[in-house]
């Protein structure tokens, strides 16, 4: 991976829908050659971000370079750097995969001579040889998203973009798609930018934005931000709560955070610090669990709440229609 | 310029590809048309009787039945970009390096030649009804039926700009089409109506592409030579100021009001996001 080069440089970027913010003024930049993670909620402003990279929205303020071209400014050569992968379908059901395949070619002027081997070449990759003269509508969803894959390739693009790519998929599919985005990255050479509200996804990338309410509140490798927890994590359930938060705050020197019943803190040495600990404990508790940090408890930690129990943020609907 | 072209013919190609395996549009544009000429004829033409010297109620009528299914068939490019903006297609489009004047180019194109397409297939019904066609006619009928086509096609693709549900276009569609059609002298002569009627009529863009279209059918079939347009015994023009049109100045008001339609369709289609 090359730290040096930035494919992608985003300044003060914001997207408002009327009163609603869904982009808050966020900067970031992507290195050549990565796979660059956008992790959180929905609605927290993902695909908004995407769209406005891809040249779909127009920004409300700030800017955005892709491969050096101002997204708005220079909106073909931009279009014509990137591949996409959407979360919902943007294929033509009516057509088969190789007419759908024809028509991302011509559209992105795919040299003749190229265009044939690159065809064979993409559907060989994702397996799909065997039903290219099918209908779209016959596929099954984990197909349509692979032959979406690569069609998003079809014009050597320099960096994917993937939307949710494992979204709806079972977890065989999904395990598919990321092999193949593995793949990819060595033989195309790319850079992938994916969103994900999938925590074991994240995982796969080489840094993670951690992005809530339309702001970036964290950007780092998954280990660092893991390291970053300061140790392992304690999940705790006393009978009173409060009680126990006040002796882990004063007797041991943590800094619990209350979350309805359990108790969340974190340690630098979780299988030493137990023992002791349960002999010294005063207060009663009820079931005690402890974990190396995960990504979902660095987003616990940022932003007070559990990804996996959050509510579609009140704009996330409104945003959903304003996609299409 | 060369985004342009590409843009245009990618999305005519692939329009037109997904036209040859959708065979319910194709019997759906020739239904309604079908179903006036049918009707309409049995029920009224012997009450009628002849409307000139060898024109009866169904050879009047049949040119315009003509221009039925290329406005129907046009107004369907509208609705074929509202479905690719519903199912998602419409994304894959956009994000293309295409030209947004373009893709609507594209669309006016790939479906100009599908109502040309249905138009002529309508010249099959001809011997059965006694009007006499021949390859001259057919000529000069194509672009009459073209600049129809532009020109309600720039009209649909306007309506389907912004609109993100079928249904929503599909209400609009019947809001429009009865209106279009009945003051467009497919049905009678705009000239022996109430004033209103008249006027009316005179402001629908179709009406200039009927009587084009009737002025080719009639010119070969009227018994009286002094039927063609202009001599004044031709007995359906239409008259502005006292001006009978002739098939040129027709084919003229339509291709102007082609291009303001299609302007604007490119306009806003190329203003949202």
């Amino acid at each position: 991976m090359d730290t040096g080069t930035n494919i992608i440089e985003i300044h003060d970027l914001t997207k408002k829908f009327g009163q609603i913010t869904a982009v808050d003024s966020i900067s970031f930049r992507v290195y050549k050659g990565e796979i660059f993670g956008f992790l959180g909620p929905n609605g927290a402003g993902k695909t908004t971000t995407i769209s406005m990279i891809c040249t779909l929205l127009k920004p409300t303020s700030g800017r955005a370079t892709v491969n050096g071209y101002d997204t708005l400014k220079q909106r073909r050569q931009v279009q014509r750097v990137i591949g996409l992968v959407f979360q919902d379908p943007t294929l033509d059901d009516y057509l088969t995969a190789e007419q759908n395949l024809l028509f991302h070619a011509y559209a992105y002027g795919v040299p003749r001579g190229e265009r044939e081997k690159r065809l064979d070449q993409l559907l060989e990759l994702v397996e799909l040889s065997d039903r290219r003269k099918s209908k779209v509508s016959t596929y099954s969803g984990g197909m349509k998203r692979r032959l979406e894959i690569a069609r998003g390739l079809l014009h050597h693009p320099q960096i994917l973009f993937l939307d949710e790519p494992t979204l709806g998929l079972d977890p065989q599919t999904r395990y598919h798609v990321w092999e193949y985005i593995h793949v990819l990255r060595k033989q195309e050479e790319l850079t992938i930018f994916m969103t994900t509200h999938y925590m074991d996804e994240a995982e796969n990338c080489d840094r993670i934005a951690v992005i809530d309410q339309g702001k970036i509140v964290a950007l780092d490798t998954p280990d660092n931000l893991k390291d970053s927890m300061g140790g392992d994590v304690v999940i705790l359930e006393a009978e009173d709560s409060p009680k126990a938060m006040l002796e882990l705050k004063e007797k041991y020197n943590l800094s619990p955070e209350l979350q309805d019943k359990t108790i969340t803190f974190c340690v630098p040495h979780g299988e030493t610090f137990l023992p002791e600990f349960m002999r010294s404990f005063q207060s009663k508790v009820v079931s005690i669990n402890i974990h190396r940090p995960t990504l979902d408890d660095v987003f616990l930690k940022l932003t007070g709440r559990a990804i996996r129990d959050q509510e579609a943020a009140p704009w996330a609907q409104f945003r959903m229609m304003m996609r299409h | 310029m060369e985004a342009v072209f590409r843009a245009t013919w990618v999305i005519a190609y692939r329009d037109l590809l997904r036209f040859v395996g959708d065979r319910p549009r194709l019997i759906g544009s020739f239904a309604m048309p079908l179903l006036f000429l049918i009707i309409f004829g049995a029920g009224f033409n012997r009450v009628i009787g002849a409307l000139a010297p060898g024109v009866d109620f169904v050879q009047f009528m049949y040119p315009g039945i003509v221009a039925m299914t290329v406005l129907m068939s046009s107004l369907m490019s509208g609705l074929s970009m509202v479905w690719d903006r519903e199912f998602g297609f419409l994304r894959e489009v956009m994000v293309a390096p295409l030209s947004r004047t373009g893709i609507v180019l594209g669309k006016v194109a790939g479906n100009g030649v599908i109502a040309i397409g249905q138009g002529l297939i309508m010249l099959a019904l001809a011997p059965i009804i006694g009007v006499k066609i021949d390859f001259i006619l057919v000529l000069k009928l194509i672009p009459l039926l073209l600049i129809v086509s532009i020109c309600l096609s720039g009209l649909g693709i306007l309506m389907a700009s912004r609109m993100r549900s079928q249904q929503g276009f599909q209400m609009l569609m019947q809001i429009i089409i009865m209106p279009l059609i009945f003051l467009s002298g497919v049905f009678f002569p705009i000239n022996n109506v109430p004033v209103w009627l008249e006027v009316l009529s005179k402001f629908n863009p179709l009406t200039y592409g009927v009587d084009a279209i009737r002025q080719v059918f009639l010119s070969g079939n009227l018994s009286s030579t002094n039927g063609l347009p202009g001599d004044g015994g031709y007995a359906f023009g239409v008259t502005i100021f006292g001006h009978t049109m002739g098939i040129i100045e027709d084919a003229v008001v339509m291709a102007v009001l082609g291009v303001i339609l299609l302007s604007l369709a490119i306009w806003s289609f190329s203003k949202q996001e």
